[in-house]
């Protein structure tokens, strides 16, 4: 599984992207995202407010119920502020 | 079909209009967007952070719901991104359409929704070396869900 952080997830996880290969009993968004912030101090830093984190599965937007699996490409960053 | 385009380079808004109109008879109005960047508070330059891949699909999509929505008969978004300077452009959305209503509620739908669902993240750099990403606003969720609740 390929995930990828962008913004200030990315500055404070200290790299852009890994390949992980979580545990079985992770199935979803919200239990990808618990188990990445015990990672590493950074991951936890990044990870400490979920209300300001936003995902993606395979370059969608996907809610916190949205299902992850091997193969995945998975992007977390903050709400987005283009245009 | 939209011309979408993600890029560092300066666009100009003169020839994006000239190019969606050049040889066409079908419209009867074409209306702009053109985003700026603001110099507030000493700003030195805005750098615009995206998810190459996502953000060309999610312009797609909110473009081809714009062009499902009203009779565009033509379609531009450009939309920067890396180190960008007070006064420079950011984004460009253009709409045509045979009549003013649509192509102008087209363009504030598309830069409403683009503000709130496609993946760019902006960071302020000043000119003390400061730098902050910038928070999203509640204005701007409120202005894209205007255009209904439904989602892409």
């Amino acid at each position: 599984m390929r995930i990828l952080y962008f913004a200030w997830l990315r500055q404070k996880i200290g790299f852009a992207e890994e390949e992980v290969t979580p545990p079985a009993e992770i199935h979803d968004i919200a239990g990808l995202r618990e188990w990445l912030a015990t990672r590493s101090p950074g991951h936890a830093a990044a990870f400490a407010d979920a209300k300001q984190i936003r995902a993606a599965v395979n370059q969608d937007f996907a809610a916190p119920d949205h299902p992850v699996a091997a193969g995945d490409e998975i992007a977390f960053f903050p709400p987005v502020t283009g245009g | 079909m939209a011309r979408i385009l993600v890029q560092e380079a300066l666009f100009d808004m003169a020839t994006e209009s000239a190019a969606l109109t050049a040889g066409r008879t079908d419209i009867g109005g074409v209306a702009s967007f053109l985003g700026v960047c603001r110099g507030d508070d000493a700003l030195a330059a805005m750098v615009l952070e995206h998810y190459p891949g996502m953000t060309e699909r999610a312009l797609g999509r909110i473009a081809a719901e714009a062009e499902a929505r009203w009779p565009l008969t033509g379609c531009t978004v450009i939309h920067r991104v890396g180190r960008i300077l007070p006064g420079e452009p950011i984004v460009l959305v253009l709409t045509a359409s045979a009549h003013r209503a649509a192509a102008l509620e087209a363009c504030a739908f598309l830069i409403d929704w683009l503000k709130t669902k496609a993946p760019f993240w902006k960071r302020e750099e000043f000119a003390d070396g400061d730098a902050r990403w910038v928070a999203a606003k509640n204005d701007d969720d409120a202005a894209a869900a205007r255009w209904s609740v439904k989602n892409i």
